[in-house]
C-alpha cells in the first residue's frame, strides 16, 4: 500500500509543564482538504509548527510520502513539499508584491530558477493579486496582505499546503473568494490542511474535519457529522444540547 | 438622546490617497453602533482617526461636545475612548497581566478591573504571568479586548474583536459587551464581518463603501439585501 502524503504520528509537544499537543495522529492523502477546528489555545497552530518544522515535538514523528522528516529544518521541509501560511502575515515590506512571491518561488527550491518568474505570475493571478503586483507589500490593506501570505506559500509549489486562519477578518464576499481559490488549488492535486474559525468557509471546501481540544483530538471524520456531534457543539460552538 | 461622538465631514489621507471622503456619523450614549463594509472601505481608518492615531481637523470629530480632532492618542484615551486595534498590538515584552494593567494607565473609574476581565476570560487568569506573546492567537485577542476594557471607556471601539476567536468565545464577548453597554451606559463602535452578528448585537449600523457612508440606519430595519447592495456600491 502506498504511503499517505502526510502522516502525523503520536505527536506530543510540551512547553514546560503545559502539554499543548497530546498524542495527536492523523494522515492525509493528495487532493484532500482537512479542516482543523478547536477552542482558543487548543494547540492548532502548535500542530502546524510541528508539521512545518518551526517547533520540534517532544515525541512522535512527521512523515512526508513515507519519509521521516521530523529532524529536518523548516526550509528543508519546504523544499520537500510542505508549504505554509502564518496567522499574522509578515511580508518583506520594502519589496513589491511580485518580488515577495518571487522570493518564495526561488528559495522554496521547488521551481527551476528559469521558471520562477512564470510561477510567481501564475500564483498572483490565482490569488487575485495581479493588479497589485508592483505595489510595495508594506502598504497593503488586510485583504491583500492575507492574499499575499497565501500566494507566498503557494509559490513554493507545495504538495501539501498548511493554511492558518486565512479567512479571519474578511467579509463574506471576500471569504467566498478565498474558498474558490482553495478549491482551485485542490483541483491541481495539492492537499490542504486549513485551520479556520470561519466555520462556513471551512465547511464549503473541507473533505474531512479534525477537532482539537486541550491539545488532544476530540473528533475526526465527515465534516457534517463532526460539526453535528454534541461534544463539538458544546466545546467549540458553545451550544448546549 | 444627545450624541456622545459626532463626526462631521471627516476626511483622511494616506499621502495622495484619500481613504475617507467626508464621513458624517454619530454614536449616542449607551448605543452600540456596527460598522460594516468591505476591506479597504475605510473602517479602520475611521477608528484610528477618532482614536487620535492620525490627525484630523479639530471640529470634524466632537466627543461629549468638545472638538477632539487635533488631539493625540494619549489625550483621546484620557477622555474615555478606547480602541481594540487591528492586529492586537500587545506589548511583547510584558506579561498578560502587565498588558491588561497598561489599559488602566489613565486611572478612569468604572466597572472594569483585573478581576472582572479574568471573569470574562478565565484562561487569562491561568496565564497572567506568561509573556503575552506566548499565548495562542485567539488568547492574545482576548488580552487586547481586556486591555481596552481596563480603560473603563465611555466609548469602546472594537476593530474586529471576533477575529481568531472560537464561536463559543465570540458569544461570550458579545454577551459581555451587551451588559457593559446596557448596564453601564458605555457606547461602542464595532467593526464586525459577520453581518448577522453585526445586526443582532447593534442598535444602529453604518455601511462604508470606498470611504463614504453608503447605508445607515437602525440595525433591525436593515435587510440583508440592502446591506449586500451597499457593500458593492450598487
Amino acid at each position: 500500500m502506498p504511503s499517505p502524503l502526510v502522516e502525523v504520528r503520536n505527536v506530543t509537544k510540551r512547553y514546560g509543564a503545559l502539554t499543548v499537543t497530546r498524542d495527536v495522529s492523523f494522515s492525509l492523502e493528495a487532493g484532500e482538504v482537512l479542516g482543523i477546528l478547536g477552542p482558543n489555545g487548543a494547540g492548532k497552530t502548535t500542530l502546524f509548527n510541528v508539521i512545518s518544522g518551526d517547533v520540534a515535538p517532544d515525541a512522535g514523528q512527521i512523515l512526508l510520502k513515507g519519509t521521516d522528516v521530523t529532524k529536518l529544518r523548516p526550509h528543508e521541509r519546504c523544499r520537500r513539499g510542505i508549504g505554509r501560511s502564518y496567522q499574522i502575515a509578515r511580508p518583506f515590506g520594502g519589496l513589491t508584491v511580485f518580488e515577495n512571491v518571487l522570493v518564495a518561488a526561488l528559495f522554496g527550491g521547488r521551481n527551476a530558477d528559469a521558471e520562477a518568474n512564470a510561477r510567481a505570475a501564475e500564483v498572483l493571478e490565482l490569488t487575485g493579486l495581479l493588479p497589485k503586483a508592483n505595489k510595495l507589500a508594506g502598504g497593503l490593506p488586510l485583504l491583500d496582505r492575507k492574499r499575499l501570505e497565501f500566494a507566498r506559500a503557494l509559490a513554493t509549489n507545495p504538495d501539501v499546503l498548511l493554511l492558518d486562519e486565512i479567512a479571519g477578518g474578511l467579509t463574506e464576499h471576500e471569504a467566498a473568494e478565498v474558498v474558490n481559490t482553495v478549491r482551485a488549488i485542490r483541483e491541481r492535486g495539492i492537499a490542504i490542511i486549513w485551520i479556520e474559525h470561519v466555520v462556513h468557509a471551512l465547511m464549503a471546501v473541507a473533505t474531512r474535519l479534525l477537532v482539537l481540544a486541550s491539545g488532544a483530538k476530540l473528533a475526526e471524520g465527515d465534516p457534517k457529522e463532526v460539526l453535528a456531534s454534541a461534544e463539538v457543539r458544546r466545546v467549540y460552538m458553545g451550544i448546549e444540547a | 438622546m444627545s450624541a456622545l461622538l459626532e463626526t462631521q465631514a471627516l476626511v483622511a489621507y494616506y499621502g495622495d490617497f484619500q481613504a475617507l471622503f467626508g464621513i458624517d456619523a454619530e454614536v449616542r450614549e449607551g448605543e452600540r453602533v456596527a460598522l460594516i463594509g468591505a476591506n479597504g472601505a475605510g473602517k479602520s481608518t475611521f477608528l484610528t482617526s477618532i482614536a487620535g492615531m492620525r490627525k484630523s481637523a479639530p471640529e470634524s470629530i466632537r466627543f461629549d461636545g468638545s472638538a477632539i480632532g487635533a488631539l493625540g492618542a494619549a489625550d483621546v484615551a484620557a477622555l474615555g475612548i478606547a480602541l481594540v486595534p487591528e492586529g492586537r498590538r500587545l506589548f511583547p515584552s510584558l506579561s498578560v497581566e502587565e498588558n491588561l494593567s497598561m489599559g488602566a494607565f489613565n486611572r478612569r473609574k468604572g466597572p472594569w478591573d483585573l478581576a472582572r476581565v479574568y471573569e470574562l476570560f478565565p484562561v487569562l487568569s491561568e496565564k497572567k504571568n506568561a509573556p503575552a506573546t506566548s499565548l495562542s492567537g485567539g488568547q492574545q485577542q482576548m488580552v487586547a479586548i481586556g486591555r481596552a476594557l481596563m480603560a473603563n471607556p465611555r466609548l469602546l471601539m472594537c476593530d474586529e474583536i471576533s477575529l481568531g476567536l472560537a464561536p463559543a468565545v465570540v458569544k461570550e464577548v458579545y454577551a459581555a459587551l451587551a451588559v457593559v453597554c446596557g448596564e453601564h451606559g458605555v457606547s461602542a463602535i464595532i467593526v464586525e464581518q459577520d453581518i448577522e452578528l453585526a445586526r443582532t448585537m447593534s442598535d444602529r449600523a453604518y455601511c462604508f463603501t470606498h470611504g463614504t457612508v453608503s447605508l445607515a440606519g437602525a440595525s433591525a430595519d436593515l435587510s440583508r439585501e440592502a446591506i449586500s447592495a451597499a457593500y458593492f456600491g450598487v
